[in-house]
């Protein structure tokens, strides 16, 4: 296997990459490229209800993103199983680790720490706000906002949207409070 | 082949998908450590992984606005419309309550799936938690400010 693709990538190969995804989607389908829509199509495609917000046309609507999301998980078991150990340690700025192992993260392998990571932690009450929680307001939070950082932060920003500018701000709020009031309390 | 011939595949956004999931792990950007370094402002890599694709998008769509690029079809480009965009409400309360998920769980919707992939079954519980909680806000929208 070719180093250059089993050394993490830097962001000036990923970043580009990425933002690639704009244009191309722009003219293979005339779409505007989002992820989190994809929450709203599973939802109108299992238990609907009589919600008026999961009436609609799924297929129709969503399938070609279910069908990038299906292949993002398969891209994540390549990337991470078969160009990466799955063990490898992210190399982060010394000072991310030092507040981290202060906030008594001991396992700095991997994508996450599995202190907080796993099924145990689920029996504990920052285990379910981390996890649990925290997947709830991504789903809320990015519905509300009508998009996530694929559609407001790349995609929007792209297209130089005031909406899609307030959004942005609004993720910065919440991830600022999280990582600097809420985190130090749940695993202080 | 006539342009009208073409039709989109579902194929070709799933290759999409595995490229974009092998560049979340790849980069890191699916890296709990990574997103709590992003809000604590201690490493440029996030704010050039976002700053980086948006500098291409927005550079792409500038050149296709005026150059009026259609699709592979031959159809105009819909762009969202600044006037149908405008900023409000939603977007700060929304974006807010997603940023507090977002450094909580240290993934946004689309690293969630490739961390799933990657071989964490756990991360399937915070998608069933996003998927709970897209429901929830179905279930309330009509009731809340927008």
């Amino acid at each position: 296997m070719p180093e250059v693709l089993t050394q993490p990538w830097p962001w000036y190969v990923a970043g580009p990459l990425i933002g690639l995804l704009v244009p191309f989607v722009y003219w293979y389908g005339g779409k505007k490229w989002g992820v989190s829509s994809t929450l709203q199509h599973m939802c109108a495609a299992t238990v609907p209800g009589r919600i008026e917000y999961f009436q609609y046309d799924w297929w129709k609507k969503g399938a070609w993103q279910l069908a990038m999301a299906a292949g993002t998980v398969l891209g994540g078991f390549v990337g991470g199983r078969v160009l990466s150990a799955p063990d490898d340690a992210v190399a982060i700025a010394e000072t991310t680790y030092a507040d981290l192992a202060a906030l008594g993260v001991t396992d700095f392998t991997g994508m996450v720490p599995s202190d907080v990571f796993a099924f145990e932690s689920l029996l504990t009450l920052p285990g379910i706000v981390i996890i649990l929680l925290g997947g709830f307001l991504v789903g809320f939070g990015a519905r509300y906002a009508n998009g996530c950082t694929s559609g407001h932060a790349i995609s929007g920003l792209s297209n130089l949207q005031l909406s899609s500018l307030l959004a942005v701000v609004g993720f910065f709020l919440g991830g600022l409070i999280s990582a600097h009031f809420l985190l130090p309390i749940l695993l202080g | 082949m006539k342009g009208e011939e073409r039709s989109e595949s579902l194929a070709v956004y799933f290759v999409l998908g595995v490229l974009l999931g092998i560049i979340f792990l790849k980069s890191e950007v699916a890296s709990w450590f990574r997103i709590q370094e992003m809000f604590r402002f201690q490493a440029i890599h996030m704010y050039g992984v976002i700053g980086s694709a948006v500098a291409v998008g927005a550079l792409s769509i500038a050149l296709m606005k005026p150059l009026g690029t259609r699709t592979m079809r031959g159809e105009s480009i819909a762009f969202p419309e600044r006037a149908a965009v405008k900023p409000r409400t939603n977007h700060i309360l929304g974006g807010t309550l997603f940023g507090l998920g977002w450094g909580l769980v240290g993934a946004c919707p689309g690293p969630l799936y490739a961390l799933l992939g990657s071989g964490l079954p756990i991360m399937l519980v915070a998608l069933l938690g996003a998927l709970g909680g897209a429901w929830v806000y179905g279930l309330l929208r009509p009731h809340l400010p927008h």
